[in-house]
């Protein structure tokens, strides 16, 4: 189409990447404030350290948040894919009006705005005696991060022919046979993409957070949360800055995989 | 009619039980979702319905006191006034960053949906910290304004309506983004080939045709990004500097600090209904599945 290559195309291209410039700048200020050798937040004027970063890697302050994240993320995933999975692949046999309903059902804590579902879990878990617990922290992050996977799950289904199970039954394959030889393998991808959802959804969590749990559970935005509002202490650059080289490799494994698969499929 | 019994017998071979047997074994995957869903989620959330009107006492006082009051009717018209500022702010930068990807081919598109995607995996917590830090007094972007003597006094731009919109626009655009572009991408593009033969030049084809085309996911993006406005809670808390409370900072504040749970919960009951509203009337008119993307 000529209307594509108009100079007011390109006026419009370099404005949409001043946005994403907006979009992915700021995040790297904490790139230099991390390495500032002084103990407040500054950009460092010729001199450099890692003395913050030696902060987040020595000691428990840092440590122990860190350690209390990743047990409450695999926890979390863990149940979220098994619950949201099981249930999308349910759903997707059971088929009809009431599974459309449960459909819904099972996007609510999704909608749901977090500080409502604070609310109510915080009291839910203190009459159940899961406040301040790990379990009940993994239970309330698993409860946020499950819609997702059932979502994943569900359109990885809606690319299945429902007649593979109907082969695989008339085959002699009981229903946990189809379910675990013939379905899973097939939604493998809609799973795991949940899943990392809800690992991420976890990792990332503190609304509910804080209000289920106080002392003896302390995840890692927790702390940052609680730092930032004392005083801006540059650790929390340090940390900042890991955490965005973590997603950016985790993003860039991720499209290669993709990338790759695309080529092998290609090949195929 | 097969008796209820006849339904448990599932696994052999015949074809009426194994037609019987889909209806069981199937909903045993579907349990632990239901358990979880009603038993820790629905339910909690009507105790806090049932705990607006009754704590401290039975009544509808709560929701008087949110009616006539002026704290709350401000954090209302707060929370309003930003949402609606940033939603009008992502949905047009959002609407044009879709267009580009929606238009573009190759490496180019690519880039771009990787870079709109990256900020979605980072942390709310880092990116408020982040906006905090740039936006200061002493942040680097006051510091080269006074450096390069367009300002002598630092602007300010952060602890106040401003700096929460740039954090919340900044957090929602990928959101925006998102629907719209879905919605582009599945547009016959022969329509708009069949509006230019007709005579139409390139605005008119943009204004008359593309654009109503694409509106629906303008709408869902709009709900999307509004709904998600008015639960923001860590970057007004972070970027307000305790001077603009929204909604959910007033709810947390109700709790944690003064703990009148009767009166936090109403505040919440009045969040969530307004949320199903809106995202109701999205289910309604676009559809659950395409508004989320």
């Amino acid at each position: 189409m000529q209307a594509r290559r108009s100079p007011a195309f390109w006026l419009l291209i370099t404005m949409v990447w001043i946005v994403v410039g907006f979009l992915l700048a700021p995040m790297f200020i904490t790139v230099p404030i991390s390495l500032t050798p002084t103990r407040f937040v500054s950009m460092p004027e010729g001199e450099y350290s890692l003395r913050h970063y030696e902060t987040v890697f020595t000691g428990d302050a840092w440590l122990g948040p860190l350690g209390d994240s990743a047990m409450v993320g695999i926890g979390a995933t863990l149940i979220a894919t098994f619950v949201g999975g099981a249930a999308a692949i349910g759903l997707w046999r059971l088929g009809g009006r009431t599974a459309r309903i449960i459909g819904v059902l099972a996007l609510m804590p999704m909608i749901v705005p977090p500080i409502v579902t604070a609310l109510a879990l915080s009291r839910a878990w203190v009459s159940l005696g899961l406040f301040d617990t790990v379990v009940g922290v993994i239970l309330s992050h698993a409860i946020l991060g499950m819609p997702f996977v059932f979502m994943t799950t569900s359109a990885a289904l809606e690319g299945l022919d429902p007649r593979i199970v109907e082969a695989a039954r008339s085959l002699g394959a009981g229903p946990f046979r189809v379910v675990r030889d013939v379905i899973v393998p097939n939604v493998r991808a809609g799973l795991i993409t949940g899943g990392l959802f809800a690992f991420m959804i976890s990792w990332d969590e503190i609304i509910v957070t804080l209000f289920v749990s106080s002392r003896s559970v302390f995840t890692l935005p927790r702390k940052i949360w609680s730092d930032i509002r004392d005083n801006l202490d540059p650790a929390v650059a340090a940390v900042s800055t890991l955490m965005i080289v973590a997603t950016l490799v985790a993003a860039t494994l991720y499209l290669a995989r993709d990338l790759l698969r695309a080529r092998s499929g290609a090949a195929r | 009619m097969p008796s209820p019994a006849d339904q448990t017998a599932s696994g052999s071979g015949t074809p009426l039980a194994r037609s019987l047997g889909r209806l069981d074994p199937y909903w045993w995957l579907v349990a632990p979702l239901l358990i979880v869903t009603i038993g820790l989620f629905l339910v909690p959330l009507f105790n806090i319905l049932l705990l607006s009107v009754t704590d401290p006492e039975p009544g509808l006082q709560n929701y008087e006191r949110l009616a006539t009051a002026s704290a709350p009717m401000r954090v209302f018209m707060t929370t309003l006034r930003i949402c609606a500022v940033t939603t009008a702010i992502a949905i047009v930068l959002g609407y044009c960053v879709a267009y580009a990807m929606a238009h573009l081919e190759g490496m180019h598109q690519r880039l771009l949906l990787v870079a709109v995607l990256i900020p979605l995996w980072v942390s709310v917590l880092v990116r408020a910290f982040s906006w905090l830090v740039l936006l200061r007094d002493q942040g680097p972007i006051n510091d080269w304004l006074i450096g390069a003597g367009l300002i002598d006094e630092p602007l300010k731009l952060v602890r106040n309506e401003l700096g929460v919109v740039i954090g919340m626009v900044h957090y929602l655009i990928p959101y925006a983004v998102l629907p719209i572009y879905a919605v582009m991408r599945g547009l016959d593009n022969r329509l708009l080939f069949a509006s230019r033969s007709l005579g139409a030049g390139p605005a008119t084809t943009f204004f008359r045709v593309y654009l109503p085309l694409t509106l629906p996911g303008v709408f869902a993006a709009m709900v999307i990004v509004f709904v998600f406005g008015l639960g923001f809670y860590v970057t007004p808390a972070v970027l307000g500097g305790g001077r603009v409370v929204m909604l959910a900072e007033s709810v947390s504040v109700a709790i944690l600090q003064t703990v009148r749970w009767g009166y936090g919960a109403a505040q919440s009951v009045v969040l969530l209904v307004l949320t199903l509203i809106l995202i109701g009337i999205m289910g309604k008119t676009v559809g659950l599945k395409r508004g989320f993307g």
